[in-house]
This record gives C-alpha cells, structure tokens and sequence, in this order.
C-alpha cells in the first residue's frame, strides 16, 4: 500500500516537476508545482510526518502558490517566447545544480541517523512524527533558528510594507 | 488480503457512499430551505408549486440543470476551464471525510459515523479549503471575461485574507483540547452538558464570532460575496458557466457552507455531545444510544445553516475596501489577542 503510494505519487512529482519546465504559459507551470507540492505533501504523510504533510499543504500549495497564481492572474501574463538561453547558465547553471544535489545527497546520506530513515515505501524510522514532539524540539533545541527565521520574516514583511507604501 | 481488511475496505466504501448521498441530498435541500426562508423573511411564498410543500423543487432544478445545454465559449483555456468546477466541487466535498458525525460506534472494528479519523483532522480541513480556492481562481482566469477575472480576483483575494483569521480564532480551541484531532476536541468538550462546550465553558465565544465571519469570507456568502456581486459583476467567477459546470459550482457552495457548519459545531458547540451530556444518563437500547447524537448533531448543522440564511437576507454586502480593513485590521488583531489571552489563562492554569 505504502510502496503504491511512493511509486505514484513520486512518479506524480518527477511528472510535475517536468511539466513546469516544459509549460510556457506561467499558469500551467504553476499548477504543474502546486501538483508537486501536493505529490509531496502525501510522500510526506505516507513516511508518517502528518504535521508536516498538513503543512506543506496549507503553507505552499493552499498559500504561497495561490499568491503566485494570484499575480499571474493580475499581470495577464502570456506566454513565454523560448530562448535557447546564455551562456553563462549552461557553464555556470548545470555544475551548480550538480554540486547542490551532490551537497544535499552527501548530508542527508551521512546525517540519515539523526535525521530519520526509511526504506523504500516504509515509515520513517526514528524521526519525529508527532506534533507534540516536533514542537517540542522546535521550542527547546531549535528555539533561536526558529527565532531568528520569524525575525527575517517580519523583516520582509516590513521590507514589503515600505516598498508597496504610497509617497505621502 | 486478510478477512479484516477486508471488512474495513468494504465498510468504508459504504461509508463513503452514504455520506456521499446524504450531503449532495442535504446540499440540494439546502439550496430549497434557503429559498424558502428568505421568501418568508421577505413576506412571500417561496417555492411552493413543485410536490407537497415545495419539497420536490431541488429535484426539478436538478433536472434542470442536468439538461441544459452545456454552453462553453469559443475563447476558453479549455482544460483549467473544465478543471475548475471539479477542483471547486472535489474540495468541498472530500473536505467532509474528517468529520465525526456521532459518538465513537464501532461494528467489526471500524467507526461507523466517521469516514477517516485522522490525527490531524482540523489541519486537513484547513488545507483542503485553501485547495478549494483554486476552482475559483482557475474559473474566472481561463472563462477570459472580465467580470469572470473580476469577481476570481477579489474572491481569491479575499479568500487568502480571510484565511489568516479563521485559522488563528481555531488555535485557542485546540489549545484547550491539547490535540488536533477532531475527536478528541469534541471529547474535551463534554462533562457538564451545554456549559462546557468551547463556546461557553472554554470562554472562546470571541474565536467563535471570528470563526464564523471568517467562515462567511471563506464561503463567499453574504454579506461577503463581493466576487458574485450581480450589480457589479454580472455573476463573478461563474459568469461564463452553464448546465452542470455552473451546478457543480453551486453545490460546491452550499457544500461549503455545510462544511464550515459541521466545523463551526464540532469546534465550539460539542459536536454530536448533546447538551445535557453529564446530567443526563444516556437511556434506551445501544441502537438508539448511538443514533441520538448524530440527531443533535444535524440540529446544531441546521441551526447554523438557518444562520447564514438569516444574515444573508438580513445584512447588505460589505464594500471591498471595508471587508479588507475589517479583516485585516480588526478579525486579525482579535484573533491575535485571544491566542494570547487563552494561552495565559491555560498557562497559569497548568
């Protein structure tokens, strides 16, 4: 059952994560990611990390992508001509996306302890799961990045409360 | 596959169909008790001409709409403009799965008056109505009108905003309940009959009132639907919709509507607990033990559904710069101040 789930809703995800490179109408690629935060959102619960299945739901697809979709829809947005862009991105973009993903690989591989682990289509071992427990190590071992991250936060909300400010 | 699982599979599909029927049935009836309410409360019949008392009408609108010709223009984004009403109406129906109907029932090992208890219930509820947005944004974007673009602005807009304030006015019931499954705020909710219910034992009456407005944003209802303002927008986001995509719409509404009443009841009014839980003993036959909070239950739905037919003929719509202030600038700051207070008081409590 849970290695169905993986395999369909992982598949969803790669499909999504394609279809919003190849869209070249904004909306559709939107929507292609709204589709591979949701795919997330059940890998997520199918691990058995509910709260943040919910929140990944709430925040990015229910939020964050309706504000982008919002603004697509205010600008009129058309269609994007395909350039066969710079080169700067060819010699600079595709090693740095390399290097990223070799970078998050080698930590998530060598902190797979503490982080949690889990075989393919199976629960997370070790990990916190319960929204008692999340919150706990979020408000004792993690309490001043946890601060510092509201911090920066209000200071963009403040930033774009300045910059969106009509002249008196 | 073992026996059990198969007997869960199988309740649960029975599950899922009964209260499939039960809601769009109860969708149809309230679309009928809404007309017939505000007729009354405008001095006039209602309808009354279609079977005994009306009563037949929602099959004659379903008829209706069902045979229409389903119209689509030539300019369409086609596929987000058949997605749309599926997303609007999917959301609002699955959205009622979490929702525990009854007491805790179990035949054969499986909960009878809930379809999934989930530990998160509330957040579920939460997520999949901030899904819900996307039928209406997607709707008035691909129909290419203006009055459809118009009306999913402000909608979206005003979803987004109001979104803020219903989910904080929930965090001091979930505080009291220590937990955000449904159940188990219900469950906290019961001991001395109607007095310990959130609304009045657990002092949230001021979340209950953000609730409820933010409910009425969230739903687009009166005196919040600015995105189907008629004088202003011709229908908003539905404008370009016929036949069973703009029913699908509709029903998705009053759906909503039933939604928010069934988390408006389980949240600060006891759920399915009656209101004399505690002082009476429940008597008579398991059978009818477990029938009669779903009996309170549908009373306390109907009550709430009565309310937002009553506001609706009762109160003009809201300018929209005067429901954006009111949001932000009021509902939010309240909200704020009674997470606040609620934790100090549970604090200091212990």
């Amino acid at each position: 059952m849970q290695l169905a789930l993986f395999l369909i809703f992982g598949a969803l995800a790669v499909a999504g994560a394609l279809n919003l490179l190849f869209q070249r109408h904004p909306i559709n690629s939107a929507l292609s990611l709204v589709v591979v935060m949701m795919s997330l959102a059940v890998l997520y619960w199918s691990l058995g990390a509910e709260f943040l299945a919910a929140a990944q739901v709430i925040v990015y697809s229910g939020a964050i992508m309706v504000l982008f979709v919002f603004v697509i829809m205010l600008l009129n947005a058309g269609e994007e001509e395909r350039t066969s862009g710079s080169r700067a991105a060819y010699n600079v973009g595709i090693p740095g996306a390399v290097a990223i993903f070799c970078v998050l690989a080698f930590v998530f591989l060598s902190e797979g302890s503490a982080l949690g682990t889990a075989n393919v289509g199976g629960r997370l071992a070790n990990g916190l799961d319960n929204i008692a427990e999340v919150s706990s190590v979020l408000f004792t071992k993690l309490l001043l990045p946890f601060e510092v991250t509201s911090i920066l936060i209000l200071v963009a909300i403040v930033g774009a409360v300045v910059l969106a400010r009509k002249e008196q | 596959m073992s026996h059990d699982f198969q007997i869960f599979l199988l309740l649960t599909v029975v599950k899922i169909a009964v209260v499939l029927v039960i809601t769009l049935t109860a969708v149809a009836y309230t679309v009928l008790l809404e007309r017939k309410v505000i007729g009354r409360m405008q001095n006039r019949w209602g309808p009354s001409r279609t079977g005994p008392f009306g009563l037949l009408q929602p099959l004659a609108d379903g008829i209706k709409l069902f045979l229409k010709e389903d119209l689509m223009p030539l300019a369409v984004a086609r596929p987000l403009y058949i997605l749309a009403p599926m997303i609007a109406l999917g959301c609002a129906l699955v959205s009622i799965s979490v929702v525990p109907f009854g007491a805790l029932t179990r035949v054969h090992g499986v909960d009878i008056f809930q379809i999934a208890d989930v530990n998160i219930g509330l957040l579920v509820i939460l997520g999949i109505t901030s899904i819900g947005v996307y039928g209406i944004a997607l709707s008035g974007w691909s129909s290419n009108n203006k009055y459809s673009l118009l009306g999913s602005l402000r909608a979206s807009a005003q979803v987004i905003s109001y979104e803020l304030a219903l989910g904080l006015s929930l965090v001091g019931v979930v505080i009291r309940a220590g937990s955000l499954n449904l159940r188990i705020i219900v469950d906290s909710q019961v001991g001395n009959g109607f007095l310990s219910w959130n609304f009045f034992g657990g002092f949230q009456f001021i979340a209950f009132f953000i609730y409820l407005m933010a409910a009425y944003a969230e739903t687009n209802r009166a005196p919040f639907d600015l995105p189907e303002a008629e004088t202003e927008l011709v229908a908003g986001y539905h404008t370009e919709y016929s036949s069973m995509k703009f029913a699908m719409f509709f029903m998705a509404e009053y759906a909503n509507m039933i939604t928010v009443s069934c988390v408006a009841t389980l949240l600060f009014f006891g759920g399915a607990s009656s209101p004399f839980a505690g002082w009476i003993h429940p008597f008579g036959p398991p059978a009818l033990q477990a029938i009669v909070p779903v009996f309170w239950f549908v009373a306390k739905i109907l009550a709430f559904l009565f309310l937002y037919i009553w506001v609706r003929s009762t109160l003009p719509r809201f300018r929209y710069d005067q429901l954006m202030s009111f949001g932000w600038k009021f509902l939010l700051p309240l909200a704020i101040a009674n997470i606040i207070v609620t934790s100090f008081v549970f604090a200091l409590r212990g």
